[in-house]
């Protein structure tokens, strides 16, 4: 398991016993291809098995559905010989880069706008170098205007340009809160289909080091209920990269939520091409007595909480749910099957935050699998201070954690 | 309104062998391209630019195809007017009589590459950019026929082949998105060109001023059009504005004000603005219009105005009556032939309201189509 993020200058080294790289086997699988597209790409999953429901037929049917056209697959024998490979180490930002540059190499419609995102480098670094190597009109600094360049990436993604916009801060796309709603979330259902919206809009979000409250906004609770759009949120540089390239090659509007504080994770990823699946889960670590479902930080305070319930004899079930928008309840749901209970650990305020709605999603499809309620533990309903021992006491701790899962476990 | 036999006489000479040829018994209407120039009702008004010639050149099929296209458009939105106070259309319905000239004029000028983007008022955008009258009224009814499958309604209508990119309900959230029309034609090298329209009400909005700023800094090639009919609902621009000239609202940005009842001037003013905008950068026109009904359908459109300045712009101003007496002054037609093609516009716009009337309504899997593109992400998981 991951060993937590110290702060935002300091790296830390992942050595993952449950690392997506080391348990998968890459799939080689002839699935239909919906975007018709020959590529030499590989699908990771990341558990490494074809069918998560070994049982029914329904399930693997399930299974199919869940492919999208930004995991075009082929089968390729050249790809079993690779995964001998020891990729490479980098940190989230770079990863993203990574990623990113490798987009826009592939395709030259893919364009980047956000402030500060070109001659600057990228506020997080996300971007840096790739004005120099692009050019002005393809990472285009824009004004302090969030509700117009948001507006405009929009507009230009309705003509067939691929924009990347990015919130300096994610908070701050409250300013165009309009466009993403009316405008990204439902042109393509108010026209008919006539247009579709392929953008991604990412940024930095969640509590971070003392940012004070303005600044440690968590939009994925105000996003969830636009129609049409897809939110990602990713926690390892493999997922980052992985995520980044599917949301671009997805034709419909993504929201991807990267954490401030989770730039800096180091990690080792593959020198091969891969894409991560936008709608799937990733099982973290698997286990036996309880499903702990989580997402982005979060992630690192359960595996941390997962180390001291190990010492006492639980087997935690660490699952990072990655899609917000919608949820992979296929992975959750045969997660709830085998353990029946679930905690929910989430960054998000009490009211109205992704948990709910997972807490409730859950409760309406599993409810005949649950020994035990499904808790929740949320940031308090409260703008996030500014002195630190307060700021500690807004967000969810291991310690909570642990207590948590044993009084479920009871 | 200047005919032209008040400047050169050169159009004269033109006149002569059609004049000589209406004496005989049956002549059929002008559909000659022989040029006509003719001058606009006023001259424009230019804020930081020189501004076009006030003498349009244009020829009696154009001039006929405008008095059809406006007649159309007129027709068609004094039925829906009726059709939505049967309840076949609900919700909102915002007409566009009065202000046919804006978009008739602007077509004129452009081909179907150059996108236009305006606000809700979009029914007569929306049959200029080339939509039908039965996609229209399917629509309004919120039939499977109507263009955006009925789930858009009045305020959403769209034609992506012919760069109409809406039908917008938030007022000014579409110059934002025409800023990105335009970035995309820039990206692309296009040379084409985009109209981003929005109301007097619209031009108060800070995005405006967002888009603006990036327009100008990007020299993108936009088209900022505000169509001044001087109500933002029931607020008239005096008590909404601090300046009402919005032509010069752009400040850095030159802007030019058209009189938006001349058919004509829109037409001179848009060909300018494409032509300007593709060498220097953004340019704003304010179109100087007027709408006849009120706000929407709920609004009667009296109780802040007075009938007698409704009456008096009808009267004075309209732009299809504009139309009328040009081609009668200038002989391309007779009155009676004006007449049959009002006729057979209202016979074309019953039929296709007939027609859309016993068209079916979406099936109920409608609901969850073109929500995501292919479907993913709707529903993950059926228990």
């Amino acid at each position: 398991m991951a060993t937590v993020f110290q702060g935002l200058g300091a790296t830390a080294a992942i050595t993952a016993a449950a690392n997506p790289l080391d348990s998968n086997k890459f799939l080689l699988s002839s699935r239909r291809s919906f975007s018709g597209k020959k590529t030499s790409l590989v699908v990771v999953r990341s558990d490494g098995s074809l069918n998560l429901n070994t049982g029914s037929s329904a399930g693997a049917r399930r299974l199919d559905q869940l492919v999208t056209n930004a995991v075009a697959t082929k089968a390729d024998a050249a790809a079993a010989a690779s995964a001998s490979k020891p990729g490479h180490e980098l940190l989230l930002y770079e990863a993203l880069r990574e990623g990113l540059e490798e987009e826009m190499d592939r395709d030259n419609r893919v364009c980047v706008m956000g402030e500060d995102v070109g001659h600057y480098g990228g506020s997080y670094k996300v971007t840096r170098g790739l004005a120099d190597k692009f050019g002005d009109l393809r990472v285009l600094d824009t004004p302090i205007a969030e509700n117009a360049f948001t507006g405009m990436g929009i507009g230009a993604a309705m003509t067939g340009l691929r924009p990347i916009v990015e919130g300096m801060n994610m908070g701050f796309l409250l300013l165009a809160f309009n466009q993403i709603s009316n405008n990204c979330g439902m042109l393509h259902y108010t026209s008919g289909g006539q247009f579709t919206i392929p953008i991604v809009i990412r940024g930095p979000g969640g509590v971070g080091r003392q940012l004070g409250a303005e600044h440690s906004q968590r939009l994925e609770s105000y996003f969830q209920s636009i129609p049409g759009i897809q939110m990602v949120a990713c926690s390892t540089p493999y997922n980052a990269k992985g995520l980044m390239k599917a949301a671009i090659r997805s034709e419909n509007p993504v929201i991807l939520f990267e954490h401030v504080l989770l730039y800096n994770l180091k990690e080792r990823i593959p020198d091969e091409e891969y894409i991560c699946n936008l709608e799937e889960a990733e099982m973290v670590r698997p286990g036996e007595h309880i499903t702990i479902l989580t997402y982005s930080r979060m992630r690192y305070h359960v595996m941390q909480a997962a180390k001291t319930l190990v010492n006492k004899g639980y087997d935690p079930e660490v699952i990072d749910i990655r899609s917000l928008k919608p949820f992979d309840l296929h992975t959750i749901g045969n997660s709830v099957k085998k353990t029946h209970r679930v905690l929910i650990v989430e960054e998000c305020m009490r009211t109205g935050g992704i948990g709910a709605s997972l807490t409730a999603a859950i409760n309406e499809n599993f409810i005949d699998y649950l020994d035990a309620p499904i808790v929740c533990l949320s940031s308090q309903d409260v703008p996030t201070p500014y002195a630190g021992t307060l700021e500690e006491f807004t967000i969810v701790q291991p310690a909570q954690i642990v207590t948590a899962v044993e009084q479920l476990c009871q | 309104m200047a005919l032209s036999h008040l400047s050169s006489t050169r159009s004269n000479r033109l006149l002569r062998p059609l004049a000589a040829a209406a004496s005989s018994l049956c002549r059929p209407i002008s559909t000659s391209t022989e040029p006509l120039v003719i001058e606009t009702s006023i001259p424009f008004t230019p804020h930081k630019c020189e501004p076009p010639s006030r003498s349009v050149e244009t020829n009696p099929q154009e001039l006929l195809t405008f008095f059809r296209d406006m007649a159309t458009m007129r027709r068609m939105e004094i039925a829906a007017d009726s059709l939505y106070k049967a309840k076949l259309i609900r919700g909102f319905c915002h007409l566009y009589d009065g202000q046919e000239a804006v978009c008739v004029g602007m077509e004129a000028s452009i081909n179907k590459k150059d996108c236009i983007i305006t606000a809700y008022r979009d029914h007569c955008t929306f049959l200029g950019r080339g939509g039908t009258l039965l996609e229209i009224f399917s629509e309004l009814m919120g039939r499977q026929g109507g263009c955006s499958k009925g789930k858009g309604g009045s305020m959403h209508f769209y034609k992506k082949e012919s760069g109409f990119y809406g039908g917008h309900g938030i007022v000014g959230a579409q110059v934002p998105l025409g800023c990105g029309l335009a970035f995309a034609q820039k990206y692309n090298k296009d040379e084409n060109v985009t109209f981003a329209l929005y109301g007097d009400g619209a031009a108060n909005q800070g995005q405006l001023f967002e888009a603006l700023n990036i327009s100008a800094l990007w020299d993108l090639p936009i088209i900022l059009v505000c169509e001044n009919n001087h109500y933002g609902m029931g607020t008239a621009e005096w008590r909404a504005a601090k300046s009402p000239s919005y032509y010069k609202r752009g400040d850095y940005v030159p802007g030019l004000k058209v009189d938006g009842m001349d058919v004509l001037a829109v037409k001179q003013a848009c060909k300018f603005a494409k032509e300007h905008v593709l060498k220097n950068g953004p340019i704003i026109l304010e179109m100087d219009t007027y709408r006849y009904h009120g706000h929407s359908m709920s609004d009667p459109g009296s109780t802040y105005r007075t009938r007698d300045e409704i009456s008096g712009v009808r009267q004075e101003r309209d732009p299809i009556e504009r139309v009328r007496k040009l081609v009668l002054g200038h002989d391309l037609a007779t009155e009676k032939e004006l007449k049959d093609i009002e006729k057979e516009i209202r016979k074309e716009v019953d039929e296709a309201i007939a027609k859309a009337k016993v068209s079916p309504m979406p099936e109920p899997s409608e609901l969850f189509t073109n929500v995501y593109v292919k479907g993913f992400g709707t529903e993950v998981f059926h228990s």
